[in-house]
């Protein structure tokens, strides 16, 4: 039978089910629970939970184990993930895999503890400096968390990159049934490249992020940048709800897509036209999705908890086509299905 | 439905029970939480949607149900309820006239009731079986799966109490 849980402590279960047996995070409201979690449940299956002094030891933790070949993460909220963004940008760098979660809360600065997805721009952008990116996973149900961790896992494996599963305070928080997958039931990959021990059978690795020498610096960069193109093309993912008649597309994802499929229904009841794309992936962005989208609808309405930072990529993606609206809440605000249902009038 | 009240009257709780009674109903359920500084000694509520079809946004601002323990809970929430909502309040913590006419309010004296019976600490759950009898979607035997669910073994003995406590409650 299904389980009612957090989506915090969902994360970590799913997390653990993945094969991650080293956690290292502080805590911050509303993520908390995650790593109170995860210090009940490491102990007793030989796994390690280390709360450590700042979040930015916490993400050079992630960081050591990752090069040590184990499969490790972090997890925070808004300001802690700002404090961990030079750890993320040293394993991007070192080409190193690892999953950090952002429980988002409103900002900037210390902000609110209350739901927010203004961490948009630095999950896909910049989540730290120099050029690089990580994949960002943005689940909408406590199931979808469960499912993406170990995807998430994976995928940074397969690529040899950080991933983030951006989530809020409203996921974090809230509780929904879920089904767990088995125990033991995670894939693995070789890492020939992890610096393990070596016996003496093979040359020693190294894990560095430090080049001085800018075209050995540039070449390692171009080449990470060849692989992210192969990421664009296998990784993207989204939902499409009721879209293929749709006037009027409702892009949103998380728990702003809640909302705006809650939004979809009510306008459906009233005969709108009105459908929801839903971004999976952030990074990659799913342009396919959008692109095809763009030949069936006559306008295009993002709905976020953020001053509209998804808006620009909605418009790269379709080529300005169609016309991009915005209708965002920040702070952590909620927006409402009838808030959403007001906008859409306005565009049909 | 909304469950609002003072922290530490155990709303959260209280919510948990009826999103488990659902989840055994095979239904669609979810709970989300105030979480934050207003726990603390000011007014606690959850949020618990039960449903047929998939839950889109789990806050809930027009309630058909509102399980109000204090005063300052019901203001807020009062307005929200649906036209044809049930509302029911503890009324040994609640005196107030309720201008409404279109919706149907239980007062159920479940302070006084949890002290006097002795079940200190189980005015919500005396609510909850108010909240049940009403609802009628579930059988009694369901909503005590629910409980078992909801009450850790170490607090195994809390579970005869909180039996009474729905009991009691249902016959309000």
């Amino acid at each position: 039978m299904k389980v009612l849980m957090k989506g915090n402590e969902a994360l970590g279960e799913a997390a653990i089910r993945a094969g991650c047996r080293h956690f290292f995070g502080y805590p911050i409201t509303p993520q908390t629970e995650l790593a109170a979690y995860m210090s009940k449940r490491m102990p007793k299956i030989g796994g390690t939970y280390l709360q450590a002094e700042s979040e930015i030891a916490a993400v050079n933790m992630v960081l050591g184990a990752s090069a040590a070949g184990v499969r490790a993460m972090t997890s925070s909220s808004s300001p802690g993930i700002s404090l961990k963004s030079e750890g993320i940008s040293y394993m991007a760098g070192s080409d190193l895999p690892a999953l950090i979660i952002n429980v988002q809360r409103g900002g900037p600065g210390l902000g609110g503890i209350q739901p927010s997805q203004a961490d948009y721009w630095q999950a896909t952008k910049a989540t730290g400096h120099g050029d690089f990116q990580v994949l960002v996973f943005a689940p909408s149900t406590v199931q979808e968390m469960v499912d993406l961790v170990s995807g998430a896992f994976d995928a940074a494996d397969r690529w040899r990159m950080p991933a983030m599963i951006l989530a809020d305070g409203m996921l974090g928080q809230m509780m929904e049934p879920v089904e767990l997958p088995e125990e033991g039931g995670h894939t693995s990959i070789d890492k020939p490249w992890a610096a393990s021990g070596h016996g003496g059978k093979r040359e020693h690795n190294i894990i560095n992020s430090l080049y001085l020498t800018p075209d050995k610096l540039e070449d390692l960069v171009v080449e990470r940048y060849k692989r992210y193109e192969q990421v664009q093309a296998a990784e993207q993912r989204a939902e499409e709800y009721l879209c293929g008649d749709a006037d009027v597309i409702i892009v949103a994802y998380g728990a702003s897509s809640r909302v705006a499929r809650s939004a979809v229904n009510k306008a459906r009841e009233k005969g709108w036209k009105v459908g929801l794309l839903r971004p999976i992936t952030l990074w990659p962005f799913p342009t396919d999705a959008l692109k095809k989208a763009a030949g069936q609808a006559k306008a295009f309405l993002t709905v976020e908890m953020s001053m509209g930072q998804m808006v620009d990529d909605v418009k790269l993606a379709i080529d300005c086509r169609v016309p991009v609206h915005f209708f965002g809440r920040t702070g952590g605000m909620i927006p409402t299905p009838g808030e959403v249902l007001a906008e859409v009038e306005k565009l049909l | 439905m909304v469950f609002a009240g003072f922290g530490g009257q155990g709303v959260l709780f209280a919510g948990k029970v009826a999103a488990y009674a659902g989840l055994i109903e095979g239904k669609e359920i979810s709970w989300l939480p105030s979480y934050g500084p207003e726990m603390r000694g000011g007014t606690a509520n959850c949020s618990v949607c039960i449903s047929d079809e998939p839950i889109g946004s789990p806050l809930i601002t027009a309630p058909n149900y509102l399980i109000a323990m204090n005063l300052p809970s019901l203001e807020r929430f009062i307005d929200g309820v649906e036209p044809g909502g049930t509302v029911i309040l503890d009324s040994s913590l609640i005196d107030r006239e309720i201008a409404r006419g279109d919706i149907t309010v239980h007062r159920v004296p479940s302070s006084r009731l949890a002290e006097e019976n002795g079940l200190a600490g189980l005015s919500n759950m005396i609510l909850v079986g108010k909240l049940f009898h009403e609802l009628g979607f579930c059988t009694d035997e369901v909503l005590d799966e629910a409980m078992q669910k909801c009450i850790p073994p170490r607090k195994a003995a809390m579970l005869e109490l909180n039996r009474r406590a729905v009991a009691l409650g249902a016959r309000q």
